[in-house]
């Protein structure tokens, strides 16, 4: 019975001092190949110095449908940045 | 859900893409929007994967070192352009298995261009020139396409393509410098894909049914003639440095329009490609469906013995 290869998330860290940044997919029958392709097929032109692979199904995603009950509540909270508080003139370095 | 709330969400979905808003995998999209980007999404990467054939024909022929690394790191390009955008494809919800099937049985379709032969080292230098630089003018217009995916692949892409057009431009300057047959060998293979490549836009738009939905999808950037007459404005005056005449006896330029006029394209032997009847397109299949068929036991080995390490000892 024929079987396909699992579909991983590449993740590359271009240089020290940067986070891993998501770069795309690919399939690989396992970590270690996932990681051999992922050189190959993403850092061909020296984009990366570190690679992470996770199996897309490990992945949990929110749902963009709940993104109102998610992450608006954060837009009416104006009082969490700085720019909110009214301060005198002379105030520097606040 | 209601025919009314579909509506509802369509007419928002249009918006946001009004709005320059980037649309991504898990977002609502009508279905119509889902089918035609995994229909040009996959038509692209088939493109990719088709388009290593007769480049992969000359990596053992290359004349020199110098010119064999750049094709072969071509060439694994292409591949790398390929698995982009099969995985962007993925996104929309359609394994790699059922795109490969519709490539194998002719449902999908690639690029025309690349059923035609590649009989000279002088063809080398050709398409890198002109399939990739037409290639790197849709390319570039789509980076702004709606579906996220599918724009970070193009943006990766065309930083990768500039390479393969100057590496093709500098073959035929080489040609061009060379003995007299060099210089014929160079013209010849001009004058065998300067059609092709201009078909490589696509039907005018006249003929062109989907343009309109596809421009309000930002699927589409520019038109195929819009696209078409900017690459012949670039490409006249790289042909004529070096000496190779364009075969187009009308093509001239028109100050006025600032553009070059050109000849009538034979659109019977575009739609004679698409439909399976160009030079190579049997060759093509043929040994794009053998690599496939003979790779299988080698996947299906490394998922045994994947599945294999899984069971604790
Ligand atoms: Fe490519
Ligand atoms: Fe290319």
């Amino acid at each position: 019975m024929k079987k396909n290869w699992p579909l991983w998330e590449v993740f590359v860290r271009s240089k020290n001092g940067l986070e891993h940044r998501h770069f795309g997919s690919l399939h690989a029958a396992d970590a270690e190949m996932a990681l051999e392709n992922a050189r190959d097929v993403y850092t061909r032109r020296n984009e990366g110095i570190s690679i992470w692979v996770v199996e897309s199904k490990h992945i949990t995603a929110t749902n963009p449908d709940n993104n109102g009950e998610l992450f608006e509540p954060a837009k009416d909270k104006v009082y969490r940045h700085p720019t909110f508080y009214d301060l005198p003139d002379e105030i520097k370095h606040m | 859900m209601s025919e009314e709330q579909i509506k509802e969400l369509e007419i928002q979905f249009e918006a946001r893409i009004a709005r320059d808003e980037k649309i991504e995998p898990k977002d609502w999209m009508p279905e119509k929007y889902r089918q035609t980007h995994i229909r040009q999404m996959s038509q692209h990467a088939h493109s990719e994967i088709i388009g290593m054939l007769p480049e992969g024909n000359w990596i053992t022929r290359a004349p020199t070192l110098r010119r064999k690394v750049a094709l072969l790191a071509k060439v694994q390009d292409e591949a790398g352009h390929g698995l982009y955008l099969y995985s962007a494809t993925e996104t929309l919800g359609i394994t790699r298995d059922e795109l490969l099937e519709q490539l194998h049985t002719g449902k999908a379709k690639y690029s025309s261009i690349f059923n035609y032969p590649a009989i000279s080292w002088a063809d080398m230098g050709t398409i890198g020139w002109l399939v990739d630089g037409a290639a790197i003018i849709n390319q570039v217009a789509l980076c702004g396409a709606s579906y996220g995916p599918y724009a970070r692949a193009m943006v990766r892409i065309c930083k990768e393509e500039s390479f393969h057009q100057r590496q093709g431009y500098e073959i035929l300057v080489t040609l061009m410098k060379g003995t007299q047959e060099q210089k014929d060998m160079a013209q010849d293979a001009l004058n065998r894909f300067w059609w092709p490549s201009l078909m490589m836009f696509g039907p005018t738009d006249a003929e062109s049914p989907h343009t309109a939905q596809s421009m309000k999808w930002k699927l589409k950037r520019k038109t195929n003639d819009d696209l078409r007459q900017q690459f012949i404005d670039q490409t006249v005056p790289q042909a004529e440095l070096i000496g190779l005449t364009i075969p187009d006896s009308d093509l001239k330029w028109n100050k006025e329009m600032g553009h070059y006029d050109f000849g009538e394209i034979d659109w019977d032997e575009f739609w004679q490609v698409v439909k399976g009847h160009g030079p190579c397109n049997k060759e093509r299949m043929k040994v794009r469906i053998a690599a496939h068929e003979n790779g299988q036991w080698v996947r299906d080995a490394a998922m045994a013995y994947a599945e294999k390490q899984q069971i604790p000892a």
